[in-house]
């Protein structure tokens, strides 16, 4: 890792050099060795702070925006998982491609913090990615884990490890960690549930939201001029709320918004600091448009309109989707 | 100041006898904004529109609130009002209190407590209502009719004499449809071909008519007075300005595995073909699927016998685009695919046919030059069959459930035909009810049984059974004697049902017309709009309406024609002025709305924003050009943030009253 720092630094200084770029989007180095943070470097001297590791989460693309906005040539590095949200903000033209340097930069998956201090690891000073195995330098000692039971929640559903946008690649490819887990596993263990189960779980889940709005922030397809719920016109601004229900339809209504247009990059259900699992929600829209639609993957390239978007003879009736889901609830 | 009247129509005991309209009025009153509210009798007749016209002038009305049928009915006539009274007609409300109300419901307390609800939604609406102008379209004065049958014919024909040009897209080689394939037609017994074809050489030879054969209508864009339209000419492979017609082709033609269509499967046709000998135009075409010069590329005999080298084995299709201000569907019928009534012997010997076939069998174009003949043996038959309401009046579910209209005029005609060539051929008719209204039609049935003596027996075909040597055995029961019966018929003829063509559902997509669960088109109202499609600027002709015969077919097909007319005659149309607009300051430029407006009516320009914090900035947005817009609404709903809104049905008014609904 710690060589392709030192690449991607070297890199960058050439792109902001000769012009390519105005500002380079990466992580920052962190107080700690697992809380990096995103930034933007115009120089030479900012660029020595670039760290990248198994503690970069973060998906830049949403930057892109403002960077775009402004003008700016904006170089950033794109870990495979973060191509797709670059793509489906071209195809919302929310970014303009003539603005963006994208640089693919391997990734062999993230790790959760929390899941390496529920291991029992306290005091950390340093950890280390070594393949299949991390290992993590406490106070008290060294602890060796394996990768694959402290990987991020995203990282198990991994979707590969192609650049699906990239204007360079830095690097080598990275094997994927492990076996990817099937994305929708869990979605269709709730949809297995009956009706007041299903209901009881998502009250549980939604109902400990603060209205925090990171899941917003952080989403690459959240990017309206003015958030519904930020515009004092729209009947549904204010976060100070009466009843969980109202909890629940501000995520209900954020599922419909970025169906079709939400690329499963897992960020909502990370950043949460309730710990919400609304990657499942978003799972289940995206679920159900393979379903009826056939497989559509937003952000698998900036052309290919979502099925919401494209109208044809063979598209099922909304009777199709009802029959199938009352068949469902029969059986449970 | 808003001043709200709202009217209650009693529409005679339609709504009062159910709906207490005295207290949706008095509900009315106590409303904040509504200055007066009455009922009446009927409130859309003269005296109704007076009470209307009366109250705006004493109280000063400027909304207008009408509790009565469906908009769909009336809307247009208290529009018209408002307006004559110097109300904008877009701050009419009509709250539908009969079919969404009075006519569903039973309880009478239910009923007005309903019938109160929407009136709140109605006059929540009314309040947000701003007025709106309509502007003006032009019309494209061409007409184009889809389908080149007798309705198809007529249709074109009546528009082509008042002076408007009009196409015909017909998906076979030639125009003539069902029709050119019967042999006579009842009541008259004239012959159909002696009719047809010379409307078929009138349509031809029309100045005004252009016929565009062996074409199938790809997409369709635009809206009512300027459609335009894709027609894909499929290849005929065969050049249509060289070809004479002289037919040799089609003799020396060595595949002869396809069936004729146009013979209903009794006789095989060269894979280059025309379909009869009276078709228009006179063009072969070769069906690639049967040829051998496609198939195996070793071939080409016609191409080596045309004395004019008018084959031309790499044409392709050919897409042209047109502009029409009115299309006319006339897509015709089928008949039911038999395969489920196995019971009845279909598909298990040549002698079991349908009527259609019959009518090929008895005409003098047909197979057997007229010579009625059992199909396995060649030999005229002695006992005929026919069983009719096969698939009609279906329950079951392997058949359709309505009438067929048409099957007891054409089995009585049938038996006639029979008994008439062949006076020692026995026929008999099995039939749940015989239903012959129409001129002359009863008589002409009666005149089967009592002048020639053709047998008819109430009762069903239980079952028929095919013998090794090929003879029938037919099992039914006389329902009026109560008997079983055994018959050993040497022909059936089972009447199938109509069926709407299935390509009518293909062109309803691209059209935009509505569709029964049967698949024939819906008319706009089944009494007082029955040749319009619920979408402006879409006619019905003919049996794509639903089953009818052809002296109805006609006369629907020049109402049709009427309808079309009276829309080409116009130079402009109003247009809806509840069309689409974008709020700039939040619109994201994400392009969304562009990507599904049917209508091409929105663009993404380069432009100063006011941005919501007031500040002037330049990006990209949606702008909706207002002379293509619609209405439809889709980009309110693609939109993902909120900035596309529809005049007249803006989101705030949509929710003031679910929220007057609901609270």
């Amino acid at each position: 890792m710690q060589k392709i720092e030192e690449l991607m630094r070297v890199k960058a200084a050439a792109l902001l050099q000769d012009g390519t770029a105005d500002c380079v989007l990466a992580w920052r180095k962190g107080e700690f060795p697992y809380d990096h943070a995103t930034a933007v470097f115009h120089t030479n001297e900012e660029l020595q702070e670039l760290t990248y590791d198994c503690f970069c989460p973060a998906n830049l693309a949403k930057y892109l925006i403002q960077t775009s906005r402004a003008g700016k040539k904006a170089a950033v590095f794109l870990k495979p998982c973060d191509t797709y949200g670059v793509n489906q903000l071209l195809k919302d033209h929310r970014i303009r491609r003539d603005l963006v340097h994208a640089i693919g930069t391997p990734c062999g998956g993230m790790l959760d913090i929390r899941k390496i201090r529920a291991a029992g690891c306290r005091g950390i000073l340093a950890i280390e990615d070594r393949g299949d195995d991390v290992v993590v330098t406490c106070a008290g000692g060294t602890v060796t884990l394996h990768k694959a039971d402290v990987l991020l929640r995203k990282c198990l559903a991994c979707k590969g490890n192609d650049y699906k946008i990239a204007d360079e690649e830095i690097g080598t490819k990275q094997a994927v960690p492990q076996a990817p887990a099937d994305r929708f596993a869990e979605v269709e263990a709730i949809e297995a549930m009956t009706p007041e189960a299903r209901f009881a779980f998502w009250q549980q889940e939604l109902s400990r939201c603060i209205r925090c709005n990171t899941c917003r922030d952080v989403c690459p397809a959240c990017s309206c001029e003015q958030c519904i719920f930020d515009h004092p016109g729209s009947g549904a601004d204010g976060k100070a709320y009466a009843d969980a229900s109202q909890e629940a339809m501000f995520h209900v209504i954020r599922a419909f918004h970025v169906a079709g247009r939400c690329t499963g990059c897992g960020e909502c259900g990370r950043v949460c600091p309730e710990g919400i699992r609304l990657d499942l929600l978003n799972g289940k829209f995206a679920k159900d448009i393979n379903t009826y639609f056939g497989p559509y993957q937003p952000g698998e390239d900036a052309e290919t309109a979502a099925p919401q978007f494209t109208f044809r003879p063979g598209d099922p009736d909304p009777d199709t989707v009802t029959q199938n889901d009352d068949r469902r609830d029969d059986h449970a | 100041m808003q001043k709200i009247g709202v009217f209650v129509c009693w529409c005679g005991s339609n709504i009062a006898a159910t709906v207490d309209v005295a207290r949706v009025v008095a509900a009315a009153k106590g409303i904040p904004g509504v200055a007066f509210a009455a009922d009446y009798k009927y409130m859309c007749s003269e005296q109704g529109q007076q009470l209307i016209a009366d109250s705006v002038r004493q109280y000063g009305l400027n909304r207008i609130v009408v509790c009565s049928c469906s908009p769909r009915m009336h809307e247009k006539t208290f529009r018209a009002c408002a307006e004559r009274c110097g109300v904008n007609p877009y701050q009419v409300e009509i709250a539908n209190i009969r079919e969404q109300c009075a006519w569903i419901l039973k309880d009478k307390e239910q009923a007005t407590r309903k019938a109160i609800a929407l009136m709140k939604a109605a006059v929540a609406k009314v309040q947000l209502d701003t007025p709106l102008q309509p502007g003006e379209s032009t019309v494209v004065k061409r007409a184009l009719v889809i389908g080149g049958g007798i309705a198809g014919i007529e249709t074109a024909l009546d528009i082509a004499d008042a002076g408007y040009k009009v196409d015909i897209v017909e998906k076979e080689p030639s125009i003539g449809g069902k029709m050119a394939q019967l042999d006579k037609t009842f009541p008259t017994l004239d012959c159909s071909a002696c009719i047809l074809t010379p409307k078929m050489v009138d349509a031809a030879q029309h100045p005004n008519i252009r016929i565009f054969t062996y074409s199938e209508v790809e997409e369709v864009r635009g809206f009512v007075g300027q459609f335009e339209v894709d027609i894909r000419k499929k290849a005929r492979s065969v050049k249509a300005d060289i070809c004479s017609g002289c037919g040799i082709c089609t003799t020396k033609c060595p595949s002869r595995k396809a069936d004729s269509e146009f013979d209903a499967g009794l006789r095989k046709r060269g894979a280059i073909y025309i379909p009869f000998a009276q078709a228009i135009p006179k063009v072969p075409v070769i069906d690639r699927a049967h040829c051998l010069k496609f198939q195996t590329g070793k071939c080409g005999v016609c191409s080596l016998v045309c004395p004019n080298k008018a084959i031309d084995y790499t044409q392709q299709d050919e897409i042209v685009t047109e502009q029409y201000g009115a299309i006319v569907l006339a897509t015709g019928f089928d008949l039911l695919d038999l395969k489920h009534f196995g019971d009845l012997g279909w598909g298990r010997s040549k002698d079991i046919i349908t009527s259609l076939q019959l009518e090929r069998l008895t005409n003098a174009g047909g197979p057997t030059e007229g010579h009625l003949v059992c199909p396995s043996t060649g030999r005229q038959p002695k006992k005929v069959v026919i069983v009719s309401c096969v698939g009609s009046r279906d329950t079951s579910g392997r058949g359709k459930t309505y009438c067929s209209k048409i099957c007891c005029m054409y089995n009585a005609k049938h038996a006639m035909y029979i008994r008439e060539k062949y006076p020692d051929t026995d026929v008999t008719v099995f039939y749940i009810d015989v239903r012959t209204p129409g001129k002359g039609f009863d008589e002409f049935q009666r005149r089967a049984v009592e002048e020639y003596g053709v047998h008819y027996i109430r009762g069903l075909v239980g079952k028929v059974d095919v013998h090794k040597d090929g003879t029938l055995h037919l099992t039914a029961s006389d329902l009026n004697s109560g008997r079983q019966l055994e018959m050993e018929p040497d022909l059936i003829v089972l009447a199938a049902a109509v069926t709407a063509s299935p390509d009518a559902r293909k062109i309803a997509g691209l059209v935009t017309a509505s569709i029964d669960n049967d698949g024939f088109y819906v008319e706009a109202h089944p009494k007082l709009r029955p040749v319009e499609s619920p979408t402006a600027g879409i006619f019905l002709s003919g049996m794509c309406q639903g089953p009818k015969d052809i002296p109805e077919t006609v006369s629907q097909a020049g109402a049709a024609a009427v309808k079309a007319i009276g829309l080409l005659s116009k130079d402009k149309l109003l247009t809806n002025p509840c069309t689409a607009r974008c709020n700039e300051a939040v619109c994201s430029g994400c392009q969304s709305c562009v990507k599904v407006c049917p209508y091409g009516a929105i663009e993404a320009v380069e432009k100063t924003v006011i941005t919501l914090e007031g500040k002037k900035e330049q990006r990209s947005v949606a702008v909706v050009n207002e002379a293509l817009c619609q209405g439809c609404g889709a980009c309110t709903v693609a939109c993902p943030s909120g900035a596309m809104d529809l005049k007249g049905f803006s989101n705030q008014e949509i929710m003031a009253e679910v929220d007057a609904l609901c609270w």
